[in-house]
């Protein structure tokens, strides 16, 4: 079978973000960018799927800015058989990915598409869902396990309160979360074979695709500071503040 | 026009986070419904509630995400709104629909501005995002830590409606619910939460457990004691985990990683014990107390 991992770049989950003093937006520039973590881990489950014979090829596919590519790079180096990027100087809202997304399914006509729960940019968690809606494909999202057999996957999901198992037939949509697996780090000789395994660049607007916000964004600000805690010195000075703050 | 919330129960009972829903939805409309799977009584309660829509089925009981769309999609064209709860449940449905709809998907909505604009977190909470929506209709998704409950003193209209079967669905298989006697982590006043630091599950349990019994809190973890196996996923707090504000938060030997922060840092007190005074945790904490918790808790727990 033929998995599609979507692959987003992400500011690097470790750098602590900075609003721009005007309020438009977040600042990137000079930033570090990397796959977003989600992102990883469904490549990884892919790449794995097809050690276990399951698979026999992954396509990632991003849809972004041209050094996106490196980010596909990751990906092949991990273990992807190829790669498609769209380009787009625009930052399209998830339900303008899942529709390219969609193009893309249909060119590609993969059995599965195995994707990040939510990138750590936008927090949003749709894309997969809305890729699904217009697919008109079943959905397992959160999964925590994926077993596919016989043209169904059964993908255990962590939802509130515990985990809750669904039988999905192929084609089907996959979200991934933290606890499916540790993505591997690419070594040196797959990140040199990598440089080798074709990209397929295009641009986004050839789908036709209307890209056009839905949402204007109006304002990003700081979130409220808490103002500064003190130390206490012992637990007993501890137990007294909490009791003067009125809290136990 | 009117706006509907999809309720959250626990298959029994609306949950409270319904009564917080509701509160989001009137700063939206005056006339509000409330679609639920189960507790179609407790849902007509909630003050401000114009009418019940009570749908059940065996999908449904179990949230699927093509289920509540089957069930939503033929009624959307009278709502001007449609608001889900962000917990599992939600995230799984609205993006579905939002999609079914030609429309944009608003997760995690924290302030209601205008009927067509909310502030959401973004970037694990490190940046509020303010947006504005050229959509008629608007799906969103709210986080109920940010919204005060709707009390419960109504007594809405409840009608029963027989919801379609999706065509092509997943279906359910089984499922695993950790069960506890403590207050559920969501809607908590007081929470306790371990991290790396307790080294085990056994440590865990004859740690954090009895402190957070002590309180009457409910329990949570940082990924890392997640990670480790030292408490089940679903105590994870946290960007990826759940989201909490309670009264009082106990953070024990967490560090306090920007993606834990982004859980909890809306808390009215946080108390953080660890042992590293530059652990980032003290940089939020109300009270630090910079000792090892092995000899802070015993003596909490006896100061209590």
């Amino acid at each position: 079978m033929k998995i599609l991992v979507p692959v987003k770049r992400v500011i690097d989950y470790n750098v602590k973000v900075r609003v721009k003093t005007d309020e438009t937006g977040v600042d990137l520039a000079n930033v570090k960018m990397s796959m977003n973590p989600f992102c990883e881990i469904a490549v990884e489950e892919a790449v794995r799927l097809k050690e276990k014979g399951i698979a026999t090829e992954v396509v990632a596919v991003s849809i972004g800015v041209t050094p996106a590519q490196e980010t596909l790079r990751t990906a092949l180096a991990m273990g992807a058989d190829r790669a498609i990027l769209l380009t787009t100087d625009v930052d399209p809202e998830p339900l303008a990915v899942a529709k390219l997304l969609k193009a893309v399914f249909e060119e590609e006509k993969p059995d599965a598409v195995i994707m990040g729960k939510q990138a750590i940019d936008g927090d949003n968690n749709a894309t997969g869902q809305m890729l699904a809606a217009l697919l008109d494909l079943p959905q397992a999202t959160f999964a925590s396990e994926v077993v596919v057999e016989g043209g169904k996957a059964k993908v255990t999901r962590e939802v509130d309160g515990g985990l809750q198992t669904l039988e999905v037939a192929l084609p089907a949509i996959i979200t991934v979360d933290l606890r499916l697996n540790e993505p591997r780090f690419a070594s040196l000789p797959n990140i040199m074979k990598a440089k080798k395994k074709p990209i397929d660049i295009k641009e986004a607007s050839a789908y036709g695709v209307d890209l056009a916000p839905h949402l204007k964004v109006t304002k990003v600000t700081e979130p409220p500071k808490r103002s500064a805690g003190i130390k206490v010195e012992s637990v007993g000075e501890l137990v007294a503040k909490l009791k003067d703050a009125g809290v136990i | 026009m009117t706006v509907l919330v999809y309720a959250e129960t626990d298959g029994v009972h609306v949950k409270d986070s319904t009564n917080k829903a509701v509160t989001a939805a009137l700063a939206i409309s005056s006339d509000v419904h409330v679609l639920t799977t189960a507790d179609a009584e407790g849902a007509a309660k909630i003050t401000g509630v114009t009418k019940v829509l009570s749908a059940s089925s065996e999908a449904l009981s179990k949230d699927i995400a093509e289920a509540i769309e089957a069930t939503i999609l033929p009624l959307a064209d009278a709502y001007e709104a449609i608001i889900f709860i962000a917990g599992a449940a939600g995230k799984n449905a609205a993006p579905r629909l939002a999609a079914k709809l030609d429309c944009a998907f608003i997760s995690d909505v924290i302030a209601v501005n205008a009927p067509n604009a909310f502030t959401r977190p973004i970037y694990a909470g490190n940046a509020l995002e303010s947006v504005e929506t050229s959509d008629a209709k608007k799906i969103i998704t709210v986080r109920t830590t940010s919204f005060a409950a709707a009390e419960n003193g109504g007594s809405a209209a409840v009608e029963t409606i027989t919801p379609a079967a999706p065509a092509h669905s997943a279906t359910f298989v089984s499922e695993e619910m950790v069960k506890s006697d403590r207050p559920e982590l969501q809607g908590a006043k007081r929470v306790v939460s371990g991290g790396r630091a307790l080294g085990s599950e056994e440590e865990f349990n004859k740690v954090i457990v009895p402190l957070a019994d002590k309180l009457g809190a409910a329990v949570g973890a940082s990924r890392a004691a997640v990670d480790a196996g030292y408490a089940p996923n679903d105590y994870q707090v946290g960007q990826t985990g759940k989201v909490v504000a309670p009264e009082l938060y106990v953070a024990v030997g967490i560090s306090g990683a920007i993606q834990h922060l982004a859980g909890m840092k809306d808390s009215k007190t946080i108390v953080a014990i660890n042992k590293d005074p530059d652990a980032p945790i003290f940089a939020v904490a109300d009270f630090g107390l910079v000792a090892d918790y092995k000899d802070a808790v015993p003596e909490l727990m006896g100061a209590l």
